[in-house]
């Protein structure tokens, strides 16, 4: 074997920068802030926290317009923490029933739409007129058609968070190198493992792009159809809080919301780390 | 009327596409006998319908005129008894280096046996990739990728070995490197192989006969045995039978261009 032909692990083995105690003193603080990733937005965030804090304190802002961050924190205690898990649990089942229907949804009509050029052209027209419809307009629509339960709140979500879904996956599936659908053809697999064997592994990246974006599209989903009609949900407690002049519980809820958004694509983030890492993009394993 | 002995025989075959502004004639009355276990090259330039030959053979495509037959049979759909290695490895990321080998396998019967991993691993150790079987693709060098994709096409102990330009997207080095390894592969279990290329030295050292294509619409401009016996080393090239040899292909490929 020569040089040309040994393995490439260089990327693999590459060390990564250690911010030792020692090398601290040495090392210039711009550095330092630039290697560790948290600090530099964790700083960013407490001082506009403290600026917000200040500037509502110095021009007594009425929390009515703007809350500061401790009166949000007060909003926080001002409703017990049952009453709190209760809302969130209604909004996160909404939102995760609405992100699963999506991902069951979306996945038959991506595998038409990359195979069957005739289906590709009969639907995916419709697909980008229901993409069109403004389904805040719609929702009112939905809830008086299916009623009130969690069914109308999850087609409410569904409508919002699937198209990406259908897009990324249809784009996935059709990527897949034409090499390897020839050696599937010239294997004589049947089509349906052409499509879990290759086609499908082969979409995984542009699946999850599209399941993150996804994911946060169906907590607005969720919320959008708790300000229509719910008696449940974040988002039903805003608008509920808002029209009892109790903004800082509002603002708490509005917390809560950008909190669950955020760990719920931490999850779809990680779950891609933790089980498809070779469908990242290189540098990021 | 194809004679014993005969692996490939292409009859008067023309392939036109059809494309947006009209048609494409990519190959043009081509009739062609290839012997069993015997290593033909094709040369020719880029978008001359080498490929399509192959994609012929292996039934991926049906000819607009003329037949194509294998083993003395017309070809009317994919056939599984070819091995086909592409030219860039197109492996499976996700896939470490024997789920790579034992794919064709799992994807033509759905299940990999013992036997199929004892298969895959001789042919493993046979392309020299013993000790890298739990490696991912991405963890390999474009050398070893393609040795992975020579192995796959084996995997299945294919009677004719399809290669469509396979090294070239190596460097020169691994390039004459793995010509020989290849040739070694060959002697050790004799196959038909279809070898396409636009390299004059690959064709002439690893091939027994040379097959020269036009430009498009590709024919046939020449049928060349290589004046080298075998086995053929570093140094075969550099006789001057051999430097003859390589500038007559040279001259035909430039009267071609120049034409």
């Amino acid at each position: 074997m020569t040089a040309a032909d040994t393995p490439d692990t260089s990327a693999a083995k590459t060390p990564k920068p250690v911010t030792a105690a020692p090398s601290a003193k040495t090392v210039p603080l711009k550095e330092r802030l630039l290697r560790t990733p948290v600090a530099l937005p964790l700083m960013t965030f407490l001082l506009l926290l403290i600026l917000w804090e200040a500037g509502t304190r110095l021009f007594s802002v009425p929390s009515y317009i703007l809350p500061s961050p401790s009166r949000i924190l007060l909003g926080f205690e001002a409703v017990p923490p049952g009453r709190w898990v209760e809302h969130i649990w209604a909004t996160l089942r909404v939102a995760l029933l609405g992100y699963l229907v999506s991902f069951v949804v979306s996945l038959p009509i991506a595998v038409g739409l990359a195979k069957s050029r005739l289906l590709s052209g009969a639907l995916y027209p419709l697909l980008v007129v229901i993409q069109s419809v403004p389904v805040v307009a719609v929702a009112p629509i939905i809830i008086v058609v299916l009623g009130t339960g969690d069914a109308p709140r999850v087609v409410i979500t569904f409508m919002i968070s699937f198209f990406p879904l259908v897009v990324s996956m249809t784009t996935g599936l059709a990527a897949t190198p034409p090499e390897l659908i020839e050696l599937s053809r010239s294997l004589r697999a049947p089509s349906l493992r052409e499509i879990t064997q290759i086609r499908l592994p082969y979409a995984t990246p542009y699946i999850f792009s599209g399941m993150k974006i996804s994911i946060t599209l169906a907590v607005i989903g969720a919320v959008v159809s708790e300000f229509v009609a719910a008696e449940k949900g974040i988002g039903y407690f805003i608008q509920f809080s808002t029209s009892m002049f109790k903004l800082p519980q509002a603002w708490a809820g509005l917390v809560i919301l950008v909190a669950m958004s955020l760990l719920l694509f931490q999850v779809v983030s990680q779950t891609q780390r933790i089980f498809f890492p070779w469908s990242l993009p290189k540098g990021q394993k | 009327m194809a004679l014993a002995g005969n692996a490939i025989n292409f009859s008067g075959v023309g392939q036109t596409f059809l494309t947006g502004t009209g048609s494409l004639t990519a190959l043009d009355g081509v009739s062609v006998t290839i012997a069993q276990h015997e290593f033909v090259a094709v040369l020719g330039p880029s978008g001359c319908g080498k490929s399509t030959l192959l994609r012929l053979t292996a039934g991926l495509m049906k000819p607009s005129t003329g037949s194509v037959s294998v083993f003395g049979l017309p070809v009317t759909q994919p056939r599984d008894d070819v091995g086909i290695v592409f030219q860039k490895p197109t492996l499976l990321p996700w896939a470490n280096v024997e789920d790579n080998v034992v794919f064709p396998a799992r994807h033509k019967l759905g299940r990999v046996t013992p036997e199929d991993r004892a298969q895959a691993q001789a042919i493993i150790e046979t392309v020299g990739l013993a000790g890298f079987e739990k490696r991912l693709p991405s963890e390999l060098s474009g050398g070893m990728q393609q040795r992975v994709g020579i192995a796959r096409a084996l995997f299945l102990n294919p009677d004719i070995l399809l290669m469509d330009e396979p090294f070239s997207a190596l460097d020169a080095l691994t390039r004459d490197m793995m010509g020989f390894e290849l040739l070694r592969l060959w002697q050790a279990s004799p196959k038909t192989v279809l070898f396409i290329t636009h390299s004059i030295p690959e064709a002439a050292l690893l091939a027994d006969r040379v097959l020269v294509l036009s430009e498009r619409p590709g024919r046939v401009i020449a049928d060349l045995p290589v004046p080298t016996s075998r086995p053929r080393d570093e140094t075969s090239l550099g006789s001057p039978e051999m430097q003859d040899y390589a500038a007559h292909l040279r001259s035909l490929l430039i009267r071609k261009e120049a034409a």
